[in-house]
């Protein structure tokens, strides 16, 4: 059997699709949310050295993770809409961007807000901080340049520059960490070692961080939905959906 | 972990202020990043029914 993968980038088939997909995904963040904070607040213990303020790190970890990852994602859909010229690819990479930027402002403040009481400042330019800080420039910056080119064609091609230049600040971001000597902790959580912190304190993390999974796709399908009716509005298809909403 | 009383849970071993404040800061960013979502979808679908009762005017 062989699919047709081709089909649901179509805007015509996508739209009703995602319409369809959305509140499940919603469902799901939501559920995921109220197990992964029973697990942040009810189950995991108190940690040995940091007391209680620790429970920041259930939102903070899984926002800074999301934060790098859209942006991943976002250059990929960018950089594939440069190259394949596909109408969905750079609708997709404009739906996640105000999603990955309100996440790495969650991950800027509450690391703020965790450093306070762990480390006695609430800011270092130090260099985990510093290029999250860039991560969220270089977000505002893809946001305003493609919203500031009335040429929707022309703000899809400057946006995916920009997002694919800027994808090289991620991995500085994520390996801040070990190749400079920072502030910031070390990955508590990685692929080489064994996780250096209790089970139930892992569990609630990764609960968290896959709430915010389903949060992120729920809100990015529902902006592309937007964006795909706003550039289509003239198409068959578009006109057919507002017909029957009208 | 058990609390004890709701004072404990609200205190959080004297680090309260920075634990609340983060999930509150971070509830306030998802309510308004949902909030400018449904108002981008209410004005585009205002706009659009608009224009598309408009055409058929002529």
């Amino acid at each position: 059997m062989t699919i047709n993968w081709f089909k649901y980038s179509s805007p015509a088939t996508f739209y009703p699709l995602a319409g369809k997909m959305i509140p499940l995904f919603y469902a799901l963040a939501a559920i995921l949310t109220v197990i992964g904070l029973y697990i942040s607040f009810f189950v995991a213990p108190t940690d040995a050295t940091q007391g209680e303020a620790y429970r920041i790190i259930f939102i903070h970890v899984p926002a800074a993770w999301m934060s790098m990852f859209i942006y991943l994602v976002m250059a990929m859909w960018a950089g594939l809409g440069l190259v394949m010229n596909t109408r969905l690819s750079s609708i997709m990479a404009q739906a996640l961007a105000p999603t990955g930027a309100m996440f790495t402002f969650v991950a800027l403040i509450t690391g703020a807000f965790w450093g306070k009481p762990t480390w006695g400042t609430w800011w270092e330019w130090d260099a985990r901080m510093t290029s999250e800080l860039i991560l969220l420039f270089l977000y505002i910056g893809y946001m305003s340049l493609t919203a500031a080119i009335d040429d929707v064609r022309r703000a899809d091609k400057a946006g995916a520059i920009l997002a694919l230049v800027g994808a090289v600040n991620v991995p500085i971001i994520y390996f801040s960490v070990k190749w400079w000597n920072t502030l910031h902790q070390g990955a508590s959580v990685s692929i080489t070692h064994a996780p250096s912190m209790a089970k139930t304190m892992l569990l609630g993390m990764l609960i968290m961080a896959l709430a915010a999974w389903m949060y992120s796709i729920a809100v990015a399908l529902s902006r592309a939905r937007l964006l795909m009716l706003e550039r289509e509005k003239s198409t068959a298809w578009a006109q057919e959906v507002l017909e029957q909403k009208s | 972990m058990n609390w004890g009383s709701w004072s404990n849970f609200i205190d959080m071993g004297g680090r309260g202020f920075y634990v609340w404040g983060s999930y509150l800061i971070t509830l306030v960013c998802i309510v308004l990043e949902l909030g400018l979502l449904a108002r981008h979808k209410r004005t585009l679908w205002q706009r659009l029914t608009q224009i598309m009762k408009l055409n058929k005017q002529g």
